[in-house]
């Protein structure tokens, strides 16, 4: 369903690998990015998971952009991801 | 109200209602479809986006004219996002047409810290290749410095170097028309050249120099001996806490930094430090005792060094800005790890901060914004050290600020000074005198306590707290060691002959002749 990918020095959480071509399974209700960040929690994420989330959502720092755009304009954990949508992950903290 | 924690919700007071899933337009040109939210509510296109981050970075340069044309400025590359989005900025800047051009010379600078960051021989080289790839590219002149060559340093670097112009501003205008002048002849006599633009003559200088300390011509990719790294990793081993690590990195960093920009003739040295990072750091900083010398360490201009001045052109931009602009506009960066404590519980005063600001800035969306902007209304001016009125303020050895602790009455280090004392054990000295061989009857719980002490009075109150936290004076670079001596030395010279020195004596009894 979906491509998160991560950059910024967050796929350092993800084993080295920056892009992850996801499918995800079917399920009754749509997935929206609450439900991706537990899948990710679940399946993608090696490491230490509290540095790449807090709760329900990301860990303060770590920018989400779905399709290229600030998931802000998208109604962030409550976006309804589509086919072949595109999420990426940016961490902004301590670099630079 | 003031509380981030994971229970809290995400729905407090203050938090901005989630906005609709349908696209936004543009708030400024009201045509294109937003990308970015930046600060509170203004969806932004990207075209506007990128205006407007283009727009900021000559603006803050603008108003503080600190930056004279034809000024030789060192840009300190970390590879990160910030820094790298800064190296852009000039070379966006310096190509436009003449009367917008950007007018100073640049050259780059990387510190390699891998050794200390945990990553393996074979992991720095992978990364400096990719950061020399990125430096070789833009054509200016760059350095590639190991963190190990802080043992080769001088130790003039701990000293405030000869002043240059005090007043830029009133210079500045001139110096700009001049500078323009100046240009047009040269454009004049070479004719054939027509637009001389300033990259393509920086290109043509030599784009990779020898590093520092007369080492025969060894590629700067070239990862020094390993005995070098093992001293340096001895000295941070034997720091006991992630926030003595973290500060003792940063001066090292900006001591290699500074000698770069010394020795090459640079007179500025552009540092990226986002607006994000300049908020947390002025909180960590009051946090470790450095209240007196936030203007200093986080303000536009730092000029504690004399001759080099450090500028910080991104503290207006917050690091989200900066990351959509490196991503939407594809800046090139190469990410590498950073310190990292042993223990997992184990953090730094630095990462708290950090920590607390985002969390609370994730809630509250003006935080760091405010924070900035309290810390922009502290000036640089130095306040009167009470001791000699018209002598030069006496300089802390390792961050040359004023030193803060010569007054007596400092309620605040006396607890701790005489905690230092009670430590020595009830025997004090004449326990561990070479006359017993064997093992001491007590184990000193600070071992150089004895010589560590030399350094306390040559040290503000923050550095102080910062090198208790040390390991064994032994362990630090050269350099520090003698300049520290030095002083010492110089001290106690001037105490023994303050009794010979001529004074200007006011209440000279004139019955006495």
């Amino acid at each position: 369903l979906a491509a998160p990918v991560a950059g910024g020095g967050a796929e350092l959480l993800f084993d080295g690998v920056k892009k992850h071509q996801v499918t995800l399974p079917c399920q009754p209700e749509p997935w929206d990015i609450r439900n991706l960040l537990q899948w990710i929690k679940q399946n993608l994420l090696k490491e230490r998971p509290e540095l790449f989330m807090q709760g329900d959502s990301v860990r303060p720092g770590i920018l989400v952009l779905i399709n290229d755009a600030d998931w802000e304009l998208m109604g962030e954990l409550d976006y309804k991801l589509q086919d072949q949508d595109n999420v990426l992950f940016i961490s902004t903290l301590h670099g630079g | 109200m003031c509380q981030a924690r994971e229970d809290y919700g995400r729905r407090g007071p203050g938090r901005r209602a989630p906005p609709p899933s349908s696209p936004r337009t543009c708030a400024k040109c009201k045509q294109g479809s937003a990308a970015l939210v930046i600060r509170v509510g203004d969806a932004f296109c990207r075209a506007c986006f990128r205006e407007y981050f283009v727009h900021k970075f000559r603006a803050v340069l603008g108003k503080n004219r600190v930056i004279f044309p034809g000024e030789k400025v060192l840009l300190a590359l970390s590879g990160g996002l910030a820094s790298s989005a800064m190296l852009r900025q000039v070379q966006e800047g310096l190509s436009r047409e003449t009367a917008k051009r950007l007018r100073f010379v640049p050259g780059l600078v990387y510190v390699d810290e891998g050794a200390v960051c945990g990553q393996s021989a074979a992991q720095r080289e992978e990364s400096l290749a990719r950061v020399e790839a990125m430096l070789q590219a833009t054509g200016f002149p760059y350095y590639l410095v190991h963190l190990e060559q802080a043992f080769d340093l001088p130790g003039s670097i701990l000293r405030r170097g000869p002043r240059g112009g005090e007043e830029p501003c009133p210079g500045y205008k001139e110096a700009v028309e001049d500078f323009i002048q100046q240009q047009r002849q040269e454009v004049a006599v070479a004719d054939g050249d027509g637009a001389a633009s300033l990259p393509r003559r920086l290109a043509g200088l030599r784009t990779q120099d020898v590093p520092a300390g007369g080492e025969p011509a060894a590629p700067g990719a070239q990862l020094p001996a390993a005995a070098r790294t093992q001293e340096l990793l001895r000295l941070f081993e034997a720091a006991e806490t992630l926030t003595a690590k973290e500060e003792l990195l940063q001066m090292l960093r900006t001591h290699l930094i500074l000698h770069t920009a010394r020795t090459r003739g640079y007179t500025k040295v552009m540092m990226g430090d986002s607006c994000t990072r300049v908020a947390v750091k002025l909180l960590t900083n009051l946090a470790l005792g450095r209240g007196a010398f936030l203007a200093m360490d986080t303000g536009f201009l730092d000029s504690r060094h004399g001759d080099v001045a450090v500028v910080r052109p991104m503290r207006e931009y917050m690091a989200k800005e900066i990351a959509f602009y490196n991503h939407f506009f594809g800046v090139p960066t190469v990410i590498t790890p950073a310190l990292r404590a042993k223990r997992r519980e184990k953090t730094s005063i630095h990462r708290l901060m950090e920590d607390f600001l985002l969390g609370l800035q994730a809630e509250f969306p003006s935080t760091i914004s405010t924070v900035y902007r309290t810390g922009e209304k502290l000036s640089t001016a130095p306040a009167e050290v009470g001791s000699e009125p018209g002598a030069e303020p006496q300089l802390c050895l390792l961050c040359l600020c004023a030193l803060d602790t010569l007054a007596e009455e400092d309620l605040a280090l006396e607890p701790t000074l005489i905690a230092e004392e009670a430590a020595q054990g009830p025997a004090g000295d004449g326990c561990c005198h070479a006359g017993t061989q064997g093992s001491c009857c007590r184990s000193s719980p600070t071992p150089g306590a004895e010589s560590r002490a030399a350094f306390l009075p040559l040290l503000c109150y923050s550095c102080r707290l910062t090198f208790k936290e040390l390991g064994h004076p032994d362990t630090l670079p050269p350099y520090v060691r003698s300049e520290a001596q030095r002083r010492s030395r110089r001290a106690e010279m001037k105490q023994q002959i303050q009794e010979f020195l001529l004074e200007d004596d006011d209440d000279e009894d004139p019955s006495e002749s």
